[in-house]
C-alpha cells in the first residue's frame, strides 16, 4: 500500500505553507523529507499524520490507529517514567498490555534505554527523549509512521539508534516519512524529497536526485574573486564548492572536478532556481 | 530599569485579557458584588397554617409576605414544608396560640424574623402570646450554616483551578498534537482528565464535611447517599469547568486568571454569605449560574435539615444541566483542539482522500 499526498496545497491565513505538493510512502521504505527552515516540512508531515487539514490535493493515510506520529516535540510526558509513557500509548492504540511490554523491551534494550525504563523522562537526556518518542510512535507497528526531524539535536550515538528504530519499522512493513535537515542522513532514505518555500524542489532517490542536477560542480580551496562565479560559489568543509551552469565548464585553474553528493545536487538545484527566479521575478501565487 | 518597564509594556500590550483583567475586572466586581452584598432581609415568604389561619394571615405585617394560607394544615405540616425549604418562615395558629416557626438554616432570614416579631410585641401591635420556635439551627449557629457550603466552595478552588491546568499542560508540553493523532475521541479526553481529579476530590470532600461535623457540631440529619449524589454532580460540574477553562486557555497564567474570574463571583453570589433573595435583581440571576449555588442549598438541605431528594430536586436537575452544559462546551472545544489544524479558523471540512479508514477509528 502506498500512502502520501497530491497536488497538496495548505493555506495558513495568507500564507501559503504547501504549494502543490506530491509525495509517495510506499509501504517498507523510508521517504525522507528534506528541506530549510520554512520549507514546508513540518506542514506536510502534518498533513499526513491528521493534524493539518488541507485546501486541496489529496493525502491518502491510514486511519489515526494505524499512524504513529511524532512531532518535533518528542510528545512524550515528562512527569511519567519511560514505562509508563510506552503504557499510555500502547493503551490508546490498543496494544495488548503483554505484546505492548515485549515490543517496548527489545526497542528500550537495542536503544540503550532499558536502565531508564523507571526513570521520569522529565529526567532524560534529549537525545533519550527523542528515542522513547520514536519508540511510542512505533510501538503499534503502524502502517505509516511520520518522524518530524527525529534527529535533529541528537548526538551521533543516539542517531544510530534512531536509524536502527526507523530501518526496523520498514523492514515490518511501515511506510517511514521522515523530515530532517540532514542531508547526508537522508541519503539513507530510498527516497527523498527536498522542499523549498513550501514547493518541491527536488524528488526521487538519491541517484536520481544527483543526476538530476544541472551543470557540473568544482571544488577550489580559496572563494573566486570574481563576483558572478561568487554568486554560484559557497563554503563546504574547508574548501569552496562552485556550480557551473554550462554542461561543459571550462576549468579554472585551481578548480578541481567534483563529484557532488545529496547534499551539493540539493544546493545546486536551489541555487539554480533562485539564479532563474531572480532572472524572471513571478509573484508566488 | 527603564529597559525593563518599556519591555514589561510590550508584553503587556500583547496580552489582551491581563490587561482586560486589569481594567475592567475591578470595576464589574465592585459593581456586582456591591449589589449583591446585602444581609438585609427585606420580606420573609411565610405561610400560615391551623384553624385561625386566615385571621392571623390577614393580620401578618411587614416584612412577612404570606405565601400560602391553609387551615386545614397542622403544625407537623408546617414543619415538612420548612425541612423541604419550601418557605422560610410558618405561622401556626391553633387553639394553643400562635406559634412562629423559623428555618435555623436561613440564617439572615431568621434573625429579621426575630427581630421583626420583637418589634411588633414590643410596639404592642402584635397579638400578645407570639411563640418563636427556630427549627434545624436553634442556636443560630453560623459555622453550622458556613461549613456546609464552605465545604463546597473549598472543593471548588481547589478541583477547578488544578484541573484548568490540565490541557494547558498539554499543549505547553507539546502532547496535545500528539493526542490529537491518536485514536481518542473528544468525550474519552474529556472524561479521562476529570476521572483522577474526580476521585481525590470525592474523597476529599468527604473528609472536609466529615471535619466540618466533627469539629463545629454541624448537625447530619438526612440522607448520605442524597448529599452523595449531589455531590457527585456538584464535583463533576466544578471539574468540568476547569478542564474548560483550560481547553480555551493557551498556557497557566491564563487558566489560573480564567479559573479566578470563575470562582470569585461563587464566594459572595452563591448564597453561601450573603442571602440569595436578598441580592438585587440586577445580580441575582447570576447566582442562578453558579454551581456553588446549587451544592449550597443541597448540602444545607440535606445537613441541617435534613431535606430529602423529593424536595431538592430542583438543585440537582440544574446542576445535571450545568453538567451537560459543561461537558457538552467542553468536548466541543476539544473537538476542536483535535481537529486539524487550519479547521481552528475555518472549520471547513477536511479534504482527506478516501483511502483513509478513520471512520473505523470513531474519529
Amino acid at each position: 500500500m502506498t500512502w502520501g499526498a497530491r497536488d497538496v496545497v495548505v493555506r495558513f491565513g495568507s500564507r501559503i505553507a504547501l504549494g502543490g505538493v506530491s509525495l509517495e510512502a510506499p509501504a517498507g521504505q523510508v521517504t525522507a523529507v528534506v528541506g530549510g527552515d520554512g520549507a514546508g516540512k513540518t506542514t506536510l508531515l502534518r498533513c499526513l499524520a491528521g493534524v493539518v487539514s488541507i485546501e486541496r490535493g489529496e493525502v491518502r493515510r491510514p486511519g489515526a490507529t494505524r499512524t504513529g506520529y511524532l512531532a518535533a516535540t518528542s510528545g512524550t510526558y515528562p512527569d511519567l517514567t519511560v514505562g509508563e509513557n510506552l503504557d499510555f500509548a500502547a493503551a490508546a492504540y490498543g496494544v495488548p498490555a503483554g505484546v505492548a511490554h515485549e515490543r517496548g523491551a527489545e526497542y528500550l534494550e537495542r536503544t540503550g534505554l532499558a536502565s531508564v525504563r523507571n526513570r521520569l523522562v522529565g529526567n532524560l537526556s534529549g537525545g533519550m527523549r527523542q528515542k522513547l518518542g520514536v519508540i511510542r510512535a512505533l510501538l503499534h507497528h503502524p502502517d505509516l509512521l511520520v518522524l518530524d526531524e527525529p534527529t535533529t539535536g541528537i548526538d551521533p550515538v543516539s542517531r544510530v539508534d534512531l536509524w536502527w528504530l526507523i530501518a526496523r519499522a520498514a523492514a515490518e512493513g511501515a511506510a517511514v516519512v521522515l523530515a530532517t535537515t540532514y542531508l547526508d542522513e537522508a541519503e539513507r532514505a530510498t527516497s527523498v524529497l527536498a522542499l523549498d518555500d513550501g514547493r518541491a524542489l527536488a524528488e526521487g532517490s538519491v541517484d536520481e536526485i544527483i543526476e538530476s542536477m544541472p551543470g557540473a560542480l568544482r571544488v577550489r580551496a580559496t572563494p573566486p574573486a570574481d563576483d558572478e562565479m561568487r554568486a554560484r560559489a559557497w563554503r563546504r568543509g574547508s574548501g569552496w564548492r562552485v556550480w557551473y551552469p554550462g554542461s561543459d565548464p571550462a576549468a579554472p585553474s585551481g578548480d578541481e572536478r567534483l563529484e557532488p553528493d545529496l547534499q551539493d545536487a540539493v544546493t545546486v538545484i536551489a541555487l539554480n532556481r533562485e539564479i532563474h527566479s531572480a532572472r524572471t521575478p513571478e509573484s508566488p501565487s | 530599569m527603564w529597559a525593563m518597564v518599556v519591555k514589561e509594556f510590550r508584553q503587556l500590550r500583547r496580552d489582551r485579557r491581563t490587561l482586560a483583567l486589569m481594567i475592567v475586572l475591578p470595576v464589574l466586581l465592585l459593581v456586582v458584588f456591591g449589589y449583591a452584598a446585602s444581609f438585609e432581609v427585606a420580606t420573609i415568604r411565610t405561610q400560615v397554617v391551623g384553624p385561625r389561619a386566615e385571621q392571623v394571615a390577614g393580620a401578618l405585617r411587614h416584612p412577612f409576605e404570606v405565601d400560602e394560607v391553609e387551615p386545614g394544615a397542622t403544625r407537623a405540616d408546617a414543619v415538612t414544608d420548612l425541612r423541604d425549604g419550601r418557605v422560610p418562615a410558618a405561622v401556626v395558629a391553633d387553639g394553643s396560640g400562635i406559634t412562629v416557626l423559623l428555618d435555623g438554616s436561613e440564617l439572615f432570614t431568621t434573625m429579621a424574623a426575630r427581630q421583626a416579631i420583637a418589634g411588633l410585641q414590643a410596639g404592642g401591635a402584635g397579638p400578645p402570646g407570639i411563640d418563636v420556635d427556630v427549627l434545624f439551627n436553634e442556636d443560630l449557629d453560623t459555622s453550622v450554616v458556613m461549613v456546609p457550603g464552605l465545604a463546597g466552595l473549598i472543593l471548588l478552588f481547589i478541583g477547578t483551578v488544578i484541573t484548568s491546568l490540565g490541557v494547558v499542560r498539554e499543549r505547553q508540553a507539546g502532547t496535545l498534537e500528539q493526542l490529537a493523532v491518536m485514536p481518542l475521541r473528544p468525550r474519552d479526553v474529556f472524561l479521562g482528565k476529570i476521572a483522577p481529579y474526580f476521585l481525590v476530590a470525592a474523597v476529599d470532600l468527604a473528609v472536609v464535611l466529615g471535619v466540618g461535623v466533627a469539629l463545629f457540631d454541624v448537625p447530619f440529619r438526612g440522607s448520605v447517599l442524597v448529599l452523595a449524589l449531589g455531590s457527585l454532580l456538584y464535583l463533576f460540574v466544578a471539574l468540568g469547568l476547569g478542564v474548560l477553562i483550560s481547553s480555551v486557555s493557551q498556557n497557566q497564567g491564563q487558566a489560573i486568571q480564567l479559573a479566578m474570574m470563575a470562582l470569585l463571583p461563587q464566594v459572595l453570589l452563591s448564597g453561601l454569605i450573603f442571602p440569595v433573595a436578598s441580592m438585587g435583581a440586577g445580580v441575582r440571576w447570576i447566582s442562578y449560574l453558579l454551581p456553588l449555588t446549587y451544592f449550597t442549598r443541597i448540602s444545607r438541605g440535606v445537613m441541617i435539615r435534613g431535606a430529602g431528594l423529593g424536595a431538592l430536586w430542583p438543585s440537582f436537575a440544574y446542576l445535571a444541566v450545568l453538567g451537560v452544559v459543561v461537558v457538552t462546551l467542553a468536548t466541543l472545544r476539544f473537538r476542536r483542539d483535535l481537529a486539524p489544524a487550519p479547521m481552528r479558523q475555518t472549520q471547513r471540512r477536511p479534504r482527506l482522500a478516501g483511502a483513509t479508514s478513520e471512520a473505523g477509528d470513531g474519529r
